[in-house]
């Protein structure tokens, strides 16, 4: 339902009506945005010592681009390796083998209830105590399994439900012609299911892009760290370079965003897939979330009808 | 396994994630639910500030916000939502910023939720309700949101389950909640790493398992039948 169904087309009345609401509204917002002014002025926040560091080059050549580096470089390699282990998962989470089947299930419903941070805090002290990787990598290690584990369970089903939602023609025409339940799984559903899918997957990086900053807490130097924590205390301008991160990440996250809609509207112009277009709802839950009702949950969000 | 749970005092610090998950769940409710009805109203003002309040939150990891609930919120501008001198200040004070941190983040999640429960309604009905004379705020309270709400139950649910593990972050502002007594567990006891990692995972499976149960179980009770 399109919430232009909500109300009617306003009369003069109403006209008059949402002007004043509309007056009140912008002034609540004005008061607001005035009270923290203030808030921020009687603590000398807005002096131009505390703002001018992020405008020196020194700050993004120490700080910033290095963060930013090791934020991309985590979120690349957790969305690299978790979409090929998802594709495993899931291969194993549909196979005929009824003892794989359940086995990858525990997987999946096991690394979906536990938090990533839990993952990644065990993951952390594990490395440190043996020694097989060097130490000045454990934390990216730390970070990116901890990333892995949870968003490989996450994409497993989101590919599962993809193919589940194709339409049962494309699995009978598969075995009709002679190819086994695999081989069909393989080179028709799967590969339509991510197509179909492509919307969600390509949110999913949002996820997963804002989550590699739980590597603050076990002292990953990505972007929250580095440009927030480390510059902050150094200039003494903790408040300014928390907004000045969290500005590069709405950024970032946005950007990504705009990617998955395009993604999808041209999917919906070509009409490319034979299921519905995946609906872009794991977007629509919190980092770290993932419940263990997906599919009921891209069925009820669809396209947003 | 037992003498680990009571030497570093686990009943707590699960209690502690519960206790964040109660609160933290009724703040994200309520100012969703307020987000959600500014979303979805004619007035341009109010869907454009609930739309600006889902994209900047959405887009913000929760680490981000947590700690700046702390270093920014009280430690720059002293907003202090805790009595000084008492006992347990700091702890207090972490507490209920940690809470404020969770709801505020939360709340983009559920307005979405929200949103998505309306989708649920046929379009006929708001007609209907427009038909016979409700006004806006009215058809909301009457027919929209009672009916949003019970749509929307397996998206809530989520997003319950989703706040549940996200208390964890809690622990980078020092709330002693189930991270942080497993970072202290394994620290004094490394010996016995795998065990502590188990018995903290399973207690958070424990937690969120039956949610996404009765949440299914309700969804398909409650969903009002068309």
């Amino acid at each position: 339902m399109s919430s232009q169904v909500l109300f009617d087309a306003p009369g003069p009345k109403a006209r008059v009506r949402h002007r004043i609401i509309a007056v009140l509204g912008i002034l609540a917002l004005l008061a607001v945005l005035y009270w923290v002014y203030g808030r921020m002025d009687q603590r000398n926040q807005w002096e131009a010592d505390r703002w001018t560091p992020f405008l020196r080059w020194t700050t993004w050549d120490t700080y910033v681009l290095p963060g930013l580096f090791e934020t991309l470089r985590a979120a690349a390699l957790a969305i690299v390796i978790s979409m090929v282990l998802a594709l495993g998962l899931a291969m194993g989470r549909m196979s005929d083998i009824a003892p794989l089947r359940w086995a990858v299930g525990v997987f999946v419903e096991f690394f979906r209830a536990v938090p990533v941070l839990i993952m990644m805090i065990f993951t952390a002290f594990f490395l440190s105590r043996n020694d097989f990787t060097p130490t000045e990598l454990n934390p990216l290690i730390a970070t990116v399994t901890g990333l892995v584990l949870y968003n490989s369970a996450v994409l497993c089903e989101v590919i599962r439900n993809g193919v589940s939602s194709l339409p049962s023609g494309q699995r009978e025409a598969g075995l009709s012609i002679g190819l086994t339940p695999s081989q069909t799984r393989r080179t028709i559903l799967v590969p339509q299911a991510l197509t179909a899918m492509l919307p969600t997957l390509v949110s999913q990086i949002i996820v997963i892009t804002k989550d590699s900053a739980l590597g603050y807490i076990i002292l990953y130097p990505e972007l929250l760290t580095m440009a927030g924590r480390q510059l902050g205390s150094k200039n003494g301008n903790i408040l300014q370079a928390y907004i000045f991160v969290a500005v590069m990440f709405i950024v970032i996250n946005y950007g990504i965003s705009k990617i998955a809609e395009a993604v999808e509207a041209r999917q919906r112009r070509k009409g490319r897939t034979a299921g519905p277009v995946g609906s872009s709802e794991v977007l629509d839950q919190p980092s770290t979330a993932g419940g263990p009702d997906l599919k009921a949950n891209t069925q009820l969000g669809g396209g947003g009808g | 396994m037992l003498e680990l749970i009571e030497q570093f005092n686990l009943v707590a610090a699960f209690w502690m994630t519960i206790k964040l998950t109660f609160f933290g769940g009724i703040g994200a409710l309520v100012i969703g639910t307020i987000v959600a009805v500014f979303r979805l109203s004619p007035v341009k003002i109010l869907n454009g500030i609930g739309t600006a309040y889902v994209t900047l939150i959405r887009n913000t990891p929760l680490t981000l916000i947590i700690v700046f609930t702390s270093l920014g919120l009280w430690g720059q501008l002293g907003i202090e939502p805790a009595t000084r001198g008492s006992e347990n200040f700091i702890p207090t004070l972490n507490f209920r910023l940690a809470i404020l941190g969770l709801a505020v983040y939360h709340a983009a999640f559920v307005c979405e939720a929200l949103r998505s429960g309306v989708n649920t309604i046929p379009v006929g009905q708001a007609e209907a309700a427009r038909s016979i004379g409700l006004t806006f705020p009215q058809s909301m309270r009457q027919i929209i949101l009672p009916q949003a709400f019970r749509g929307a139950i397996t998206p809530l649910g989520n997003v319950l389950i989703a706040l549940t593990k996200n208390t964890t972050v809690a622990s980078a502002i020092g709330v002693a909640e189930a991270s942080l007594a497993m970072k202290n567990m394994i620290e004094f006891r490394p010996d016995v790493m795998v065990s502590v990692f188990l018995v903290i995972a399973i207690g958070f499976v424990i937690l969120t398992l039956p949610v996404g149960l009765i949440v299914s179980y309700f969804s398909s009770r409650l969903a009002v039948r068309r």
